[in-house]
């Protein structure tokens, strides 16, 4: 059955792409036809509108377009940008390594603090400590993300400027080692991903603190208790990696949609990811580009759900048995 | 529900009586904003980024227009757009929901598929897609952020209807010779109902950070003040390297209040409505 559980969602996931494309491009398609303000002005020959539409393959049945399209982005030309004319995976295989940088970042902190907060929360269930951090996630959970950063760049970059407030290095900054570089990158990064951390934070820190909730009154604790371990023991060697799991599956399915949400971060930082990449489209009209982005956009999600399938069947024995 | 139990509902906790105080707090300044505000809010003076004083109790803007003007204008976009596209939400994913999990089969194949669909699709994306191919306006905002919010409000009413179908009344109706609408009408909808209505109330708060994340993109009502406007003009003429506080921190905070106050609504109805959830909190 293993293989066979696996096989299905691998299909699903292909399935979900195939519409993907379909929809990327019915939508884009939809806003029509990129020539119409070329034959809008009124110094536009009919036979120039028409060389423009068979540029672009315009001139073609629906279906025809669509198999270009389809064949196109799976052979990875997305296209060219309106606005650098550089082809589009170019930018956006330029932003990616940036957005995994940023997310990553903010994913690993937010899920160890996170984690840690949780059990210290659920420790102290209903104490003064378990309040205070409830509160403190409802606050950031209902926080709009970009605000918080910029409430991080008022201080930390302003007020006590110790933490750049945009972009990834140094602009003209002439580097003497890759290790002067490296310090001078995470040095931009510790504000950005301060923010992702934030945004993240009160969601995992609930999901960690009501998982371990749920643990320690199991009956395995209440039978490691009274073998006469320590609490301390009890906690940390057996509640908490059972406590583990919902968290580590739900980061892992959230790390492609945290992609997608990273986009206000990365326009306030101008940290240069593939949100800032779609910020720029957005202002200059930019269609090729926001097509591209939504389409990486969109399959993150579907491998990092793909992903945390594969998590969850390689750590937990219950879904082998079904 | 009666209306000693919506009493408890609302004035039995904390969560429900700040909830329901600030949301009445900022109804009322979207009612009565226009009329209290000192200046107009897109009125420009020369007295530009000033920090609070007597005369602009919030200090102005890069264009030297009264923040809190600007503030007290922005709590009806919030309101309106946080309400009206939760309400969309509501009846696409209601609908979605009942017919997928009361009618099985091919409907349900069909709709369920769609339902994932949306589920998986990045949702701050596929917004900001849509808004940029129509032209923005508050119409444009609420139907884009009310057709991209309905998939966890449809999964929810299918479930609660696949068991809903099996109960012993809707059997009996069945045998009786009701038909599909009736019974849907008269026996599914009421029981989904509560369940529903908790589910948009925390739409409503979802709706509003989605008001304000594309107002700040440059996705916003250009014609209306909104707080993500405000924030988005604040970020563009770099207010923040200006130390300008008094322009960033009051639309952000008033955000986070509303959104506050909204979801712990929303949290204190869905506890009532899902038992399971009561053993659990606390």
């Amino acid at each position: 059955m293993n293989a066979r559980w696996l096989a299905g969602k691998l299909g699903a996931a292909l399935l979900t792409l195939v519409f993907v494309l379909i929809f990327n491009f019915f939508l884009f398609r939809g806003i029509g036809d990129p020539t119409a303000e070329l034959a809008r002005l009124p110094q536009s020959t009919p036979e120039e509108v028409e060389k423009l539409r068979a540029s672009y393959g315009l001139d073609k049945p629906l279906l025809g377009q669509f198999t270009d399209y389809a064949g196109d982005t799976l052979t990875f030309d997305l296209g060219i940008s309106q606005d650098t004319r550089e082809p589009v995976w170019d930018e956006i295989k330029e932003a990616i390594p940036w957005t995994l940088l940023l997310v990553g970042t903010g994913t690993l902190l937010a899920t160890v603090i996170g984690a840690w907060l949780g059990v210290v929360a659920a420790t102290k269930r209903g104490k003064r400590t378990d309040e205070g951090l409830l509160s403190f996630s409802l606050f950031t959970y209902s926080a709009p993300e970009y605000w918080i950063g910029i409430l991080l760049i008022l201080v930390f970059a302003v007020a006590i400027p110790i933490f750049p407030a945009g972009q990834q290095v140094t602009p003209g900054e002439d580097f003497s080692t890759w290790l002067a570089e490296a310090a001078d990158v995470l040095n931009h990064l510790v504000l950005p991903a301060a923010a992702m951390t934030l945004m993240l934070l009160g969601q995992y820190f609930l999901i960690m603190r009501s998982s371990m909730v749920d643990v320690l009154t199991e009956d395995f604790v209440t039978v490691k208790r009274a073998t006469g371990l320590p609490w301390h023991r009890v906690v940390s060697h057996h509640a908490v990696p059972n406590a583990l799991l919902p968290l580590v599956t739900l980061a892992a399915i959230q790390f492609g949609a945290i992609a997608g949400g990273a986009i206000t971060i990365e326009t306030l930082f101008s940290w240069p990811g593939l949100g800032d990449l779609t910020y720029q489209a957005i202002i200059d009209k930019n269609f090729p580009v926001l097509q591209g982005t939504f389409l990486v956009f969109s399959i993150a999600v579907i491998f990092a759900n793909l992903l945390a399938d594969c998590l969850y069947f390689a750590i937990d024995p219950r879904v082998k048995a079904t | 529900m009666t209306a000693a139990r919506a009493k408890e509902l609302l004035l039995g906790s904390w969560q429900g009586r700040f909830g329901l105080a600030v949301l009445a707090f900022f109804i009322l300044m979207a009612i009565f904003g226009d009329a209290i505000a000192p200046y107009n809010p897109e009125a420009s003076s020369l007295d530009v980024l000033a920090p609070p004083s007597s005369e602009h109790l919030l200090g102005t803007t890069e264009s030297g227009a009264d923040v809190l003007s600007q503030l007290l204008a922005g709590a009806r976009i919030s309101i309106v757009v946080g309400f009206a596209a939760a309400i969309i939400s509501a009846v696409i994913g209601a609908t979605v929901g009942l017919l997928s999990g009361y009618f099985g089969g091919w409907t349900d194949r069909i709709l369920d598929g769609l339902d994932n669909w949306f589920l998986v699709i990045p949702t701050l994306p596929l917004m900001i897609v849509l808004s940029s191919l129509l032209s923005p306006s508050l119409g444009v905002l609420i139907l884009v952020i009310g057709i991209t919010s309905w998939a966890g409000t449809g999964r929810i009413v299918r479930s609660q209807v696949l068991t809903l179908r099996e109960r012993a009344f809707v059997e009996r109706a069945r045998a009786l010779g009701a038909g599909h609408g009736y019974i849907i009408r008269t026996h599914i909808l009421p029981n989904a109902l509560p369940l529903i209505f908790a589910n948009t109330v925390l739409i409503v708060a979802v709706a509003i950070l989605s008001e304000s994340a594309l107002a700040f993109l440059g996705l916003g009502d250009p014609t209306q003040i909104s707080w993500g406007t405000m924030l988005e003009n604040a970020f563009t003429s770099d207010a923040p390297s200006a130390e300008a506080w008094w322009y960033v921190v009051p639309p952000g905070l008033c955000i986070t209040l509303l959104v506050l106050a909204v979801a712990l609504l929303g949290y204190r109805f869905e506890e009532y409505v899902n038992p399971r959830l009561q053993e659990r909190s606390g």
